[in-house]
């Protein structure tokens, strides 16, 4: 049957690898491709690049460091960060990139999903949810540009929202949960898996390998992505991996 | 040398860098001439059915495709879509003539309940044919993303995955190979396919 994947998340900026500390603290951990060729050797089952801070400074992506990544590493790749056209797009696609990640942009024009959906194919499109919840008004509300902007959507409406319009996958990060290394947002993740019949990546939240045994076993998610457990070491995915089959999860 | 039949085919730069990578020569073309001296033919493809196959007529590469594989017995691999276009035909958005080099026909993955459509992800090879180059394959983890699969005779398969239905992964008639995974997204494996196609099949 179909594995789950774990899914190590390199935020880059300016072509290099870097984790936000909830968005914001940025510590530098080196070149994607050394990076990416290293996961690989692990066990990564994919990676997603990010262009971290492209949206707030108008950024261009990131061709050359996928180019560049593609050339050394034989998985599948889903990029992020600062895209906002079919043309865009399609130069990362080409640049090596298998799936390409939307969230401000899908915001400012969802239309761009259906687009790039019916160029490139569903599959080819991520839609990345950044959502937090809204204690006061009692809901999970989207969030863009890096976590700064709140939109006042309800997320679980928006991702029914973006699988119509074309989405193929969703990226979905808790942003209650991200930097906390207190277990993913099981609850938001089932309540996502009752709407939307697309796969379901969950980010956010990772500390331990429990988590992960915890979020694959009560919710129905394809993925779970983190970042700095793995960039630091503090998890390392034969080990995860290890952890998961003897706790009853497929993996590969 | 390998070519790579040029048709505008989605993954092809990512094939063309698992080659190049692996230190094997290919070369990117759609002359007739070049392809019907080839040492052996790759099909990439990534997309829909009907309009890759309309690229094709377009580009008046399938009597020569044809041609190559069944009169002059170059080795062929399809690769995803590549693969898909091999058989005879397909129903994907209304009904398409394939290739027709391996006989059998694409049809959708049927929808089933906690199964989600388009597959997409690692899946597990079972090992389906005695005697292959690609033995190495069985109980390994392809890459695989598709809405649709081979219906074919048991005798074609070289290895299936389970996703609901027994879905063929590597497919072989005489010296037409097809795989419905991606080799250049497959790791390891992945590239050992290729090397093994490039060294073991095409002589």
């Amino acid at each position: 049957m179909l594995a789950k994947r774990i899914i190590p998340c390199l935020d880059v900026d300016n072509g290099r690898v870097k984790k936000g500390i909830n968005f914001v603290n940025l510590v530098d951990v080196g070149d994607p491709a050394t990076i990416a060729a290293e996961y690989e050797k692990q066990g990564a089952d994919e990676l997603v690049f990010l262009d971290i801070t492209a949206t707030n400074q108008e950024r261009r992506t990131m061709k050359e460091v996928v180019e560049r990544v593609s050339s050394q590493v034989f998985m599948p790749l889903t990029v992020g960060g600062g895209i906002k056209s079919v043309e865009d797009m399609q130069a990362l696609l080409r640049a090596g990139a298998d799936k390409i990640s939307l969230n401000s942009a899908a915001v400012a024009t969802p239309k761009l999903i259906t687009d790039g959906a019916k160029k490139f194919g569903n599959q080819c499109i991520v839609v990345a949810i950044d959502v937090k919840r809204n204690v006061e008004k009692d809901y999970y509300e989207v969030y863009t540009h890096g976590g700064k902007t709140a939109t006042g959507i309800d997320a679980l409406g928006w991702a029914q929202k973006v699988v119509k319009l074309g989405a193929g996958e969703l990226l979905v990060t808790s942003m209650d949960k991200d930097g906390t290394k207190s277990g993913f947002d099981i609850e938001l993740y089932q309540k996502l898996s009752a709407l939307v019949d697309v796969p379901i990546i969950a980010s956010g939240g990772a500390g331990t390998s429990t988590d992960f045994t915890n979020v694959f076993r009560e919710s129905t998610v394809d993925g779970a992505l983190a970042a700095s457990v793995f960039h630091y070491g503090e998890i390392t995915i034969p080990n995860l991996k290890k952890i998961l089959k003897n706790q009853g999860v497929n993996v590969r | 040398m390998l070519s790579i039949i040029d048709y505008d085919a989605g993954n092809t730069f990512n094939v063309i860098k698992a080659f190049k990578y692996l230190g094997i020569e290919v070369q990117l073309t759609d002359n007739p001439e070049k392809i019907m001296r080839s040492s052996g033919l790759i099909l990439p493809g990534v997309g829909a059915f009907g309009p890759a196959m309309e690229t094709l007529e377009k580009k008046n590469l399938i009597g020569v495709i044809k041609e190559a594989v069944l009169i002059n017995k170059i080795p062929l691999l399809g690769i995803c879509l590549g693969m898909q276009m091999l058989f005879e035909k397909s129903s994907e958005y209304g009904n398409h003539k394939g290739l027709g080099l391996i006989p059998g026909e694409i049809s959708a993955i049927p929808e089933k309940s906690g199964l989600k459509v388009p597959q997409m992800g690692w899946n597990e090879n079972h090992l389906k044919k005695d005697e292959t180059d690609f033995e190495f394959i069985a109980n390994e983890y392809t890459y695989f993303v598709h809405s649709y699969y081979a219906v074919c005779d048991k005798k074609y398969l070289i290895s299936t995955v389970d996703y609901g239905v027994e879905i063929p992964a590597m497919v072989q008639s005489k010296n037409v190979f097809g795989t419905q995974f991606h080799p250049e997204k497959s790791g390891k494996v992945g590239l050992n396919i290729l090397k093994t196609f490039s060294e073991k099949v095409v002589k």
